[in-house]
């Protein structure tokens, strides 16, 4: 396959599936029975002022996809403006409506606790691919031993677990000795330096070792069959058989062979990651965009919901496309031109 | 019916399932005989003294109460009724739904195979949990719609399972004899492919039960569950809002270890099957790991000399 053509699918399939991803969220909150716009416009304490307004603001006094009477008469702009392209409009101008519950913007909000997710998720990620790639190779390697048996059942027991309640655990275990909840000790500011940074580090601590152990123990597991399923192979006989040794074998052969699949894995369990995200800045009041969601969700905060899952999912569609593009850049068999 | 029975012969013989399914029976006979296994009825009214909030275990409650003064362990019981429920029924419906799907593109391919496993593609990439949460909060909670969310979302390994082993399946020379014979599609589907995938699915359905239980869990955790049922995650909900902070134990350990036995013993036997079913999974008879590990500390004088092919 030439690397251009296989660039050019993958992007095409990333834009087509944000653009599903708007319409879906366009719709969802306005077709479904308890279409929350609507609820809000017609709860009686609100006055008619109050009413217009919101209803202007949504479009709401246009029509929902296309204007078809408009469309017969041959008016073709005037048949798009509608609720649907007054929503696209807005969201190109980054404007994500107003919060019902803080009353501030939305994508303001989002701005504000955007990156502490993304420090927590990266960080939890990392160290996640690298325990994982290497108990998965050592369990690989000691296959049928005790300590194969013994990485493999703790893999299994993690994986069983839901995500909140290794979260809960954790609270209970390293309480009173490392922060179990928030950012930051409350009183303390950014301009005290170093000290501010160390306080939010120690308080990264528990829901980091949350989130590395249970991604950990699913690469693990996946890390673990594929290089068994390498080994299986026959240039793995023939090394063994040309007489290479164990550690070269797997560096050179079973490693760079396992290390494909798990991209896509990775790749793949993005979404699951972010997931949980949501219950560990839940569970640890983390406040970042899982928490907001979770907040969000409580106060049936809409507009805030949102706006999260398109960020969310926003994200989760462009880091599939970036393990795309490294794997194109990786795998030989992708052909550059 | 042959094809089971060589899968029972392997399955029985390996420990990790064995205990799988024991664990799994245990549940499902507490979930089966909640009526009479629970000491309370956990949907009655109860009248209660401010002291029994959080009351601690003694011999009358042996998990003690909740914030409501209601006996935990038959919450816990009557609990495992809904993770079940939900587990099975989910897995039940995305099997059917990937089936169909890896099915139908597999064996018909073409425009439409092609837009199905795009479409397959695109749920993977969407983040099902904010989805999950978004849905049910704006659609409104209930046990049926979760359990519908769920199976909505989830048959999507399983359609890429079926596609690919179809594919190959479909090559393969009796299928192409009985095409050659005149068989309808419908016949070929039903007699020569489906029985070669089904094992392939029963394992991932086994996997995805679990999934559902830990999904359903951890909506109701993040307080979307039924609001008329008290399940394990919604137990993990009121004691993570109430009672962490007085460290009542006994009300957020059982529910939380009570997700982990069930959905463990269903990943051991999903597991034991995955490792029958899938021939990939198997090592080449010459291979021995044992092997390979006492060679490496090779003493010196006898190690082995540079290869002379460098193959690559």
């Amino acid at each position: 396959m030439q690397r251009s053509d296989y660039l050019i699918r993958k992007i095409g399939f990333a834009f087509a599936t944000l653009v599903v991803v708007i319409v879906f969220n366009f719709f969802l909150f306005r077709i479904l029975p308890g279409d929350p716009v609507r609820m809000i416009v017609h709860s009686p304490r609100m006055t008619r002022e109050a009413q217009e307004k919101i209803e202007a603001n949504f479009g709401l006094d246009k029509p929902v996809w296309i204007d078809k009477e408009a469309l017969t008469r041959g008016d073709i702009p005037g048949a798009f403006d509608t609720q649907f392209t007054a929503y696209v409009r807005n969201l190109l101008r980054g404007d994500l409506g107003i919060s019902f519950s803080t009353r501030r913007d939305v994508s303001e909000l989002l701005a504000e606790r955007a990156w502490r997710t993304v420090v927590l998720v990266g960080l939890g990620e990392v160290l996640a691919i690298v325990f994982g790639i290497l108990l998965g190779l050592i369990a690989a390697w000691r296959r049928g031993s005790r300590l194969d048996t013994g990485i493999l059942l703790a893999g299994l027991f993690t994986w069983a677990m839901p995500t909140f309640f290794f979260g809960i655990i954790l609270i209970i275990i390293f309480r009173g000795r490392l922060p179990v909840g928030g950012m930051v000790t409350p009183g303390l500011k950014p301009e005290d330096g170093l000290e501010y940074w160390l306080d939010v580090g120690k308080h990264l601590i528990l829901p980091t070792m949350t989130l590395t152990i249970l991604y950990a123990s699913e690469y693990l597991l996946i890390m673990r069959s594929s290089v068994v399923e390498v080994l299986s192979e026959d240039y793995i006989l023939t090394a063994k058989a040309k007489g290479l040794s164990t550690i070269r074998t797997f560096r050179d052969h079973a490693l760079k062979n396992s290390m494909l699949p798990m991209i896509t894995v990775i790749a793949l369990t993005l979404g699951y990651t972010v997931g949980g995200a949501i219950q560990v800045e839940t569970v640890f009041s983390w406040p970042g965009i899982g928490r907001l969601m979770y907040e969000a969700v409580q106060k049936r905060d809409y507009p805030v919901l949102q706006g999260t899952f398109l960020l969310l999912a926003v994200s989760v569609i462009a880091a599939n496309l970036l393990a795309d593009l490294l794997y194109a850049v990786l795998d030989p068999r992708v052909k550059p031109e | 019916m042959q094809r089971f029975k060589q899968v029972w012969g392997v399955f029985r013989k390996k420990p990790m399932a064995i205990v799988g399914v024991v664990m799994l029976s245990i549940a499902v006979f507490v979930a089966v005989f909640a009526p009479w296994l629970a000491p309370y009825d956990p949907y009655e009214r109860v009248e209660i003294e401010i002291e029994d909030i959080l009351a601690p275990p003694d011999p009358e409650h042996l998990l003690g109460r909740d914030d409501a003064g209601k006996d935990v362990l038959s919450l816990l019981i009557y609990g495992a009724r809904i993770s079940l429920v939900v587990g099975f029924t989910a897995s039940f419906f995305s099997m059917f739904i990937g089936t169909t799907v890896g099915l139908t593109a597999g064996y018909f391919g073409g425009r439409i195979g092609n837009g199905l496993m795009r479409f397959t593609d695109f749920l993977m990439v969407i983040p099902d949990l904010p989805l999950m949460l978004v849905i049910i909060s704006v659609w409104g909670r209930g046990l049926w719609k979760i359990v519908l969310v769920i199976s909505l979302l989830y048959w999507t390994y399983t359609a890429r399972l079926v596609r690919s082993q179809v594919l190959s399946t479909k090559e393969r020379q009796f299928v192409l004899r009985a095409r050659a014979l005149g068989a309808s599609n419908w016949r070929n589907i039903l007699r020569h492919i489906l029985p070669m995938v089904v094992p392939l699915i029963i394992a991932q359905a086994v996997l995805d039960i679990s999934a559902s239980i830990i999904a359903e869990s951890s909506l109701s955790f993040l307080g979307l569950g039924d609001p008329t049922l008290v399940s394990w995650g919604m137990m993990l909900n009121f004691a993570f809002e109430r009672a962490i902070s007085r460290m009542a134990w006994w009300f957020f350990l059982p529910p939380g270890f009570a997700i982990v036995w069930v959905s463990l013993s269903i990943i051991l036997i999903g597991n034991a099957l995955e490792e029958i079913v899938n021939p990939r999974l198997k090592t080449h008879h010459l291979f021995d790991p044992r092997r390979m590990v006492s060679l490496s500390p090779t003493p010196k004088e006898q190690q082995p000399t540079e290869p002379v092919l460098e193959t690559n």
